[in-house]
Formats: structure tokens, C-alpha cells, sequence
């Protein structure tokens, strides 16, 4: 048997931290990078006596979730305790939500994939829940001892689980990444992989093609980039096909991955698993949310990226790919829509490229966001009407682009006027310019005239080079090609 | 002067007949020579309390004074109190000082009184005798051999003892109430979520209320008014508008219809408690209160699912006594499940032991449904009992314990026996209600016999107006244990 013959079987559960000022029981702070212990505060330290108090900005979060992802708002959920004994755990249990999540139902749609091969699939959410992040153990630095930070204890979680609805890696990366994506676009979470702002767990099980019942899963635990989250399920499901297909059978269990080894390990098996005795917190009343509180919070949402997606593709005209990968962020999608509003509804494929194209590589070169990014839309959208215009080529517009974002000039106009990079259109100039080239190659021109094609292409750069790549490079094509047939 | 009511002492303060000092002196020399043989207290703050006096006889001076200014009182140790120990009554919290005023102490302290120490208790307040402290049992000031009752029984035998005039407790079962009825002094129990529980130290969150105990309603209801309010640090606090309970007390009780429980009155009463309940309630219709029978038909489920739900929530929030933070932590261990272990052991007594681990059972996989769901059935049931019953009557009485104080000891190794005395009082946290036990009579031996008045949600006031009139036809509340003390004068 091989790969094919098995199917992967994939559900995650995302910890989506909140983007509230302060923790979900107490008024300390959440804020990241404090020197320890310096953010909690007596209810987080779970001093004797103190009780926990909603953070009502928490559940509006939740709220939005629930609404961005079509799911049902529960009128009333209940805050539960998860019994366990862990230093960095002060209480001995974490509040969570556990029978009546805030957020149950919901769906998220995914582009799976490039080009012919790209699919789009619907992944359903099983549920989302408010729960309260437990603090740090710290086992380095402490002479044999291990040391705690409970500034992270509190801090507000929203668990997001999915059905276990996904058949490959590429899926469960398509999959997180859209929420990612979702979470940070209606601003309920800073998405931040790195200070563990979104971690991932994913359930991972194979069965043999055909087979109707879920094979038996195993959970990889934390795991804070899209590029782990797929070498750890890719290597997790070879482990399991690989034992199976040896005739061994797969035991429920929590594993970790090692990003240094690329293998997943075990940290417990259900044996050892923790009974954690649930059961509902009596210091906290029951969350009831109504419909006035719904309406309030859905007043204040965005437009989803789905929608603005899809408002892409009908009114702009660009592709499914290109609706995406603009929608991947809200400040990115902001960008492109006040590029499209300088420039003009009808250069909205242009400004498309543009902003998709030497926009965003520059920022990932510069390492900087949207934000940071020191060239302002209405500049952008000034360069690109100079291209739509024929005022210059498009390689010319590479290089106003890198004047533009060097600050060298306030507009694109501008640095055109200064470095005369005005395209020559002048259609005697052209002729000139190519008669002058076809004198000196002639051997680029007996190979044309012999059929080979790609002659051509150097003849029109050794014209475009002679005009300083000014000449419109359209009519030197048409121009030469017109001389060589004739 | 310990022995007069609230009333006089506050008029005798602000007549300046009296200073604050003066009483709160008094009130520590009449601990320093009550506590080695009672063991009410497991904390006397001398420096603390004279520097409060000072400041409430400014205050009194000033013109700036409440009903309460420069009263001293005790606080349960339950109580969490800035710069001075708060143990309950356990090893774990020997050494803890807690950074922070619980509530009802910041209420107290604003309202001017002075605060003279802490009282022991059953450890983390569970237990009906006070044999389970760390600091060893109090005695009951009526005889030294008896306890003084559980949970609050420091503050009851303090009280009795005329170490203080009023002193706080908190009631989870039964805990102030049980007490009061034990040491001849009056208890109240307010509704669930009247009095915040933020700094109050948790036994079983959803039943535990802090209360009050004084020699009479009267002197109850002021605390009480203080002490209660809503406060945002709680959840289960309760939004209301500040409350004078004292306000009816005085109020005639002519056509008060007394619901007497037939479920309170059967076998497991012992005669001599019988017989004072009986007088009481012979004495409230002299007073032109009528009773009527009604029923509490899930009475006998009440012990059960009290037993079921406390220890579970208790098995909860004892979980951060775990040695790491704060609180006793074993000398040596081997790794971190050792440290738990030890510290856990080395920490607790025997009873708390027990309810962690009963109610570690009843929370676990395969029996949390058959246990924990099941009460919480149980505890609806109890509670439609009573909202029935209260569409006979306007209050409900009965005995609060069935028997008088017990000898020391005598119930250590039967905690059944032990839980079962709380039969008339654990139905009534259950369902939320207040309740008052106030002094009754005596029973065999010359001990104190309680009578439970229970109320409907926020009658708080209509329960001290018919414990007051109770009390304006009846010496029992002025009766004082033999040592504690002839009245040495009363000031007005």
C-alpha cells in the first residue's frame, strides 16, 4: 500500500488570544514582554479569597467571531472549572467553558492550492469557547529549580474548535491561515504566531480509503507556525500510515513536535490523561447574552473578507486568486480599495498587480507592514495612471516605484518630469531608433527571417536600450516587426 | 459595659460618656483574661486596635460619627485582613498574611469600628464544633467542656463571653447560626449574594454568606446594614440599594403567620430543645403571631446534597493551597508531585482531607452525574419547598440545632453524627434564604437553645423585627454565662 491508499483525517483547535487591555477575570494588564509576575495581579495570583469578574470586552470578541463565521450565539453559556494541579496554574483550575460554549456552529470557507489545481472547501466549526490562558514555567536560569511568570495567567483565550473536516496538511494550513487571517480582520486577536498570540493543536488521524469510521487520532499540541503545523502533520501522518501499514495499531495520545528533528513525540498517552473534573464555576453567574448585545457588537463589524472577496471578483473584475490574496489581511485589502479610489474604478486589475506585485515584495523585503509602508496609496495611484496613460512602460514604473518609495519625489509626475523618463512615442523617433539597430544586428535579422522567433525579442531590447528603455515598447514591436515582413 | 446593647454603647460614645479606647481596653483585657480557657481568638491586635479607637474617638469628637464608630469587634479568621494573620483556623495559612481587606472588612472599617482581632474557627471553616482548628478547639463559655458550635464558634464564644460586643461569621451549612444556638447568642444569615464574598475566604462558593453575631437582633442589624451591599469585585454579589435592616424592628408582629415545619418537629429532636422551642413559639403567639403547619418535603434530602455539594466546590477551591505561591510548603520533597503531596498533607487537617477528597469523588469521571448533577436537582427541589411554604407563611421556625452544645470530642469520630446535627440549617443555604437563630431558652445543664427563624429572599429585616420583638418580651438574650462577667455597669 502506499500514501494514496490512506486518507488523512485532520481537525484543529486554534487559541486565539484577545485583544483586550486587560485579563479575562482581573483588570491587570495582558500587554506582552513585562518583566515577570509584574502583570499579576491578587486574582491572578489566586491569593485566598478573591473571585473572578467578566471581562465583557472578552465577550464581545466572542460575539464577533460567532457572526463572522455564521455561528450561533448561545443566550446562555457557562463558565466552567478544569481541575488540575500545575505551578503555573494558580487557582489549581483553569475557568473555561467546557457543555455550553458562547460560540457553537459556524463555518469557515478555504482556497486550497495554486492555479488549475486550486479548490475551494467549506471547513465547519464544531465550537468556540472563552477560557483563561494559565501563566509560564520557566526552567532555565533557576539553579535545578523552575521559576513562574503568571503575567500570561488570565490573559483571554477564545478556543476555536473545527470538525475534524480536513484530508490534507495543505488543507489544515489553508484552513489556519484563513482564520488567522479572520481573526486579526475583525480585530479580536493580533494573530502574533511568535508570542504565541495564535497556537494551533492539531487532531490528526488516517483510515484507508473508503473506510467510514475515523481512525483513532492523535493530538499535536502547540504548535505556532504554518510552516510547523504542516512538516508536524506531514510527518505525523507517515508515522501512523507507517506503523499501520506494519500491522500496529495507533494509541490516542498527546504528542509535540521538534521543529530542530521534524518529528512529533509523545508527552502523554490517554492513560495518563488528566480527569479534570468539570464542573460549573460557582463564582461566576451564567453569561447571557441578548439580542440587543448582538445587535450592539454587530454594529461595529467590518466587512468580512469573504464578502469584500467576492465584491472583488463582481465589481473589480479580478480573479478568485487575486480577490484572496488581496483579502489575506484588512490592512492590506484597505490599501489596495484606496489605491483603486485615487486611481479609478476602471484601473482596478492594474492597481491589483501593482499592489500584489512590487508593493508587497518590497514589503517583505523591508520586513515592515502595510502600515509602515512609506508610500501612500493616492502616490501609488498616481504612478499607475502614468502607466495606464502610456506616459511611461511598465519597467519604467519599476523605477518611479523605487523613487517613490525612496522619498525622492512627491509624485510619480514629478520624478518623470526630473529624470525625463517620458515614454517616446514619437513615432519618427521609434523609426529612427530601429532602423539604427537593425543596421548594426544583422545577424539578429537574418535568424528572424529564418523563422526563429526569439530574434526578435533582442531586437527590441537593443531598441529599448538605445532609448534609454523610454521607447514604447509595444510600438517598437509592431514597428519592427512591420520592417522584417515587408 | 461589654455587656450593654449597641445602641448604648454608641450613645454613650457620643455623649463621650465613654471613649473608644476605654471600651476597646476593655474589650482586650476581658480577651486577654477570657482566651487561654475559651481559645475564641487566634489573633489579638492590641497596637492595631487602640490606634483604631484613637482615630474613631477623633471622629467622635469631630462630630463625624455612625452608629458604629468606635465599636470594637472581632472578625471570623476567615476574613481576609490587611497586615495581620488571616489562617483559617489551618496549618496551610499559618504564617499568611493577606495583602488585602476583605470586604465586609473594608465596609467595617469605614463604618469606624475597631477592629480588636481574629476568632478561630473549624479549619477553612468546615466543621460544627471548632475542634478542627489548627489552634486547638474553643470552648463553650457556658461549659468549658462543650463546644461553642462550628463553623463561627470563636465569634459566638466571643460574643457570649462579653469579649466583644459583635463579631462576624460566615455561614456555608449552618455556620453562624449553629454557633449562636450553641453559645447563647444571636446569629443572622443573610441571603445569598446580600453580603460580597470577595476576600472571604472560599469553603463552598455558592453556599458560603457572611453574617453576623451579637447578644441581640438589635445589635445584629446595624453590622449587618454596614456590611452588606453590592460590590463589582464579586460576581454573586447582588445589585441592590444599600438596606437598613433595622429598619422594622420595632414594627408590630399582630398577625405574623409562623410556618412550623413538620419535617423540624419529628424524631431526632432531643426533649430539652423541644420544650424551649415550644415555649418560644407559645410566647410568639402572646405576641399575636399565629402559626401554621406546612411542609418541607424534601427536608431529609438536604444533609445529602449538602454533603455532595460543598466538598465539591471545596475540593475546587482548596486546589491553590498547593505550597507554590503562598502558605505552607513542605521542608523536603523529591520533585514537584512530592511538593503537592507533602504540602497538601503536611497543610490540612483531617476534615478538610475528607471533603477534598469526597469531593474530589463526586466531581469524577462516571460519577459527577449520579453525585454532583443529582444534588444540584436536589438543591432546586429544596428551594421549591420553601418558595411554597412562603405562600403560607411570612416566616418559618423551628429548632436550629437538635440537640444543645456537645461535649468535646464526644462526635470526632463519627462525622456523620457530626454532619446530621446540621439537619435544620444546611436546607436553608441550599435555597439561598436568610436566616436568625437567636436564644430560646436552656435546655439540660443550663445550655443554650436556639430558635431558627428562616425568611424569604431579602427579609432580612422582617426576620430581625420578629427576632426583636421576640427579644423585647424575653430575658434569654440577656443571660450571660457564669465568668463571663456581672454587667460591670452599664453606662447610661
Amino acid at each position: 500500500m502506499s500514501q494514496a491508499d490512506w486518507e488523512v483525517v485532520i481537525g484543529l483547535e486554534v487559541h486565539a488570544q484577545l485583544t483586550t487591555a486587560s485579563k479575562i477575570f482581573s483588570g491587570a494588564s495582558i500587554a506582552f514582554g513585562a518583566e515577570p509576575n509584574v502583570q499579576a495581579s491578587a486574582v491572578d495570583i489566586a491569593l485566598p479569597g478573591v473571585l473572578p469578574v467578566l471581562n465583557r470586552g472578552a465577550v464581545d470578541r466572542a460575539i464577533r467571531f460567532g457572526l463572522a463565521t455564521g455561528a450561533r450565539i448561545a443566550p446562555r453559556s457557562v463558565f466552567a472549572r478544569k481541575n488540575y494541579f500545575y505551578p503555573d496554574l494558580p487557582k489549581g483550575y483553569q475557568i473555561s467553558q467546557y457543555e455550553l460554549p458562547v460560540v457553537a456552529g459556524g463555518d469557515i470557507a478555504i482556497r486550497v492550492g495554486d492555479g488549475d489545481q486550486a479548490y475551494e472547501k467549506s471547513v465547519r466549526l464544531t465550537r468556540a469557547h472563552l477560557e483563561e490562558d494559565a501563566g509560564k514555567s520557566l526552567h532555565e536560569d533557576f539553579h535545578g529549580m523552575s521559576g513562574i511568570d503568571l503575567n500570561r495567567a488570565g490573559t483571554p483565550l477564545l478556543e476555536i474548535v473545527s470538525e475534524p473536516d480536513m484530508r490534507s496538511s495543505a488543507e489544515a494550513v489553508a484552513y489556519a491561515k484563513a482564520l488567522h487571517t479572520l481573526v486579526r480582520w475583525i480585530d479580536i486577536c493580533d494573530g502574533n504566531m511568535q508570542e504565541g498570540s495564535f497556537r494551533c493543536d492539531a487532531n490528526v488521524s488516517v483510515r484507508r480509503r473508503g473506510e467510514q469510521a475515523f481512525g483513532t487520532r492523535r493530538e499535536i499540541k502547540n504548535l505556532n507556525s504554518f510552516r510547523f503545523l504542516q512538516q508536524a502533520i506531514d510527518y505525523e501522518v507517515r508515522w501512523q500510515i507507517e506503523l499501520l501499514e506494519d500491522g500496529g495499531s495507533v494509541h490516542q495520545a498527546t504528542v509535540l513536535f521538534d521543529p530542530d528533528s521534524g518529528e512529533t513525540r509523545m508527552m502523554r498517552s490517554k492513560e495518563d490523561a488528566h480527569d479534570y473534573r468539570y464542573f460549573p464555576d460557582p463564582d461566576l453567574l451564567p453569561l447571557a447574552i441578548d439580542g440587543e448585545w448582538i445587535d450592539r457588537v454587530r454594529a461595529s463589524m467590518p466587512e468580512l473578507p469573504a464578502e469584500l472577496a467576492l465584491r472583488l471578483q463582481r465589481t473589480h473584475g479580478l480573479s478568485a486568486y487575486d480577490a484572496l490574496t488581496l483579502t489575506s489581511s484588512r490592512e492590506l485589502a484597505r490599501y489596495y480599495l484606496d489605491t483603486v479610489d485615487a486611481a479609478g474604478g476602471e484601473l482596478a486589475k492594474l492597481c491589483a498587480n501593482w499592489v500584489m506585485g512590487e508593493f508587497s515584495a518590497r514589503l517583505n523585503k523591508a520586513e515592515i507592514g502595510v502600515a509602515d509602508a512609506p508610500l501612500a496609496p493616492t502616490r501609488l495611484a498616481g504612478l499607475i495612471r502614468r502607466i495606464a496613460d502610456n506616459t511611461i512602460s511598465n519597467n519604467i514604473g519599476k523605477k518611479v516605484f523605487d523613487a517613490l518609495w525612496n522619498g525622492e519625489a512627491a509624485s510619480a509626475d514629478a520624478i518623470i518630469a526630473a529624470q525625463g523618463l517620458k515614454q517616446v512615442t514619437d513615432a519618427g523617433a521609434i523609426e529612427a531608433l530601429v532602423e539604427g539597430v537593425l543596421a548594426a544586428n544583422q545577424k539578429s535579422v537574418d535568424e528572424f527571417r529564418a523563422g526563429k522567433e526569439k530574434a526578435l525579442n533582442a531586437l527590441v531590447g537593443q531598441v529599448m536600450k538605445a532609448s534609454r528603455g523610454k521607447a514604447n515598447p509595444s510600438q517598437v514591436n509592431e514597428l519592427l516587426r512591420r520592417k522584417l515582413t515587408n | 459595659m461589654l455587656n450593654a446593647s449597641l445602641q448604648e454603647l454608641a450613645s454613650a460614645l457620643a455623649d463621650r460618656r465613654i471613649s473608644s479606647v476605654e471600651l476597646t481596653r476593655s474589650a482586650l483585657d476581658r480577651i486577654a483574661a477570657e482566651n487561654p480557657r475559651l481559645n475564641a481568638f487566634v489573633h489579638v491586635d492590641e497596637e492595631g486596635a487602640l490606634a483604631a479607637a484613637a482615630a474613631a474617638d477623633a471622629r467622635l469628637a469631630a462630630g463625624e460619627a455612625g452608629p458604629l464608630t468606635g465599636i470594637p469587634l472581632a472578625h471570623k479568621d476567615v476574613f481576609c485582613t490587611a497586615g495581620m494573620p488571616t489562617t483559617c483556623a489551618s496549618k496551610m495559612l499559618a504564617n499568611f498574611v493577606s495583602p488585602y481587606d476583605a470586604h465586609v472588612v473594608a465596609q467595617l472599617k469605614k463604618a469606624g469600628t475597631v477592629l480588636v482581632g481574629k476568632t478561630n474557627m473549624d479549619e477553612f471553616a468546615m466543621g460544627s464544633s471548632n475542634e478542627s482548628s489548627h489552634f486547638g478547639a474553643t470552648r463553650n463559655p457556658w461549659d468549658l467542656a462543650r463546644v461553642p458550635g462550628g463553623s463561627s464558634g470563636g465569634s459566638a464564644a466571643a460574643v457570649a463571653a462579653g469579649m466583644v460586643p459583635v463579631a462576624t461569621g460566615t455561614d456555608t451549612g449552618g455556620s453562624v447560626r449553629q454557633p449562636a444556638s450553641f453559645c447563647g447568642v444571636t446569629g443572622i444569615k443573610p441571603t445569598y449574594g446580600v453580603v460580597s464574598r470577595y476576600g472571604m475566604i472560599a469553603y463552598a462558593s455558592s453556599l458560603d454568606q457572611g453574617g453576623v453575631l451579637g447578644r441581640s437582633a438589635a445589635d445584629c442589624a446595624p453590622v449587618l446594614s454596614a456590611m452588606a451591599g453590592f460590590d463589582p469585585r464579586d460576581s454573586t454579589s447582588l445589585e441592590r440599594a444599600a438596606e437598613d435592616f433595622g429598619r422594622d424592628l420595632d414594627k408590630p408582629i399582630d398577625g405574623l403567620r409562623i410556618g412550623l415545619p413538620r419535617e423540624y418537629f419529628g424524631a431526632g429532636m432531643d426533649d430539652d430543645v423541644r420544650a424551649a422551642v415550644d415555649a418560644a413559639l407559645d410566647t410568639y403567639r402572646k405576641l399575636g403571631a399565629t402559626t401554621v403547619d406546612i411542609e418541607l418535603p424534601n427536608s431529609k434530602l438536604a444533609i445529602p446534597a449538602y454533603y455532595v455539594i460543598a466538598p465539591a466546590e471545596a475540593s475546587s477551591n482548596l486546589s491553590r493551597y498547593d505550597g507554590v505561591r503562598y502558605g505552607h510548603r513542605a521542608a523536603d520533597y523529591a520533585d514537584l508531585a512530592d511538593m503537592y503531596c507533602k504540602s497538601r498533607a503536611e497543610g490540612f487537617g483531617s476534615e478538610v482531607k475528607r471533603r477534598i477528597l469526597v469531593g474530589t469523588y463526586v466531581l469524577s469521571h462516571g460519577y459527577y452525574d449520579a453525585y454532583y448533577l443529582q444534588a444540584q436537582k436536589l438543591r432546586r427541589l429544596i428551594a421549591e419547598d420553601f418558595r411554597r411554604a412562603f405562600e403560607r407563611c411570612d416566616v418559618i421556625a423551628g429548632p436550629t440545632a437538635p440537640t444543645t452544645a456537645f461535649e468535646l470530642g464526644s462526635k470526632c469520630d463519627d462525622p456523620v453524627q457530626m454532619y446530621l446535627g446540621d439537619i435544620y440549617t444546611v436546607a436553608i443555604n441550599l435555597a439561598g434564604l436568610p436566616a436568625v437563630s437567636l436564644p430560646a431558652g436552656f435546655g439540660n445543664g443550663g445550655l443554650p437553645v436556639g430558635l431558627q427563624l428562616v425568611g424569604d429572599y431579602f427579609a432580612e429585616a422582617r426576620l430581625l423585627n420578629t427576632a426583636h420583638r421576640f427579644q423585647q418580651a424575653t430575658e434569654w438574650h440577656k443571660a450571660r454565662p457564669a465568668g463571663a462577667g456581672d454587667d460591670e455597669g452599664s453606662p447610661t
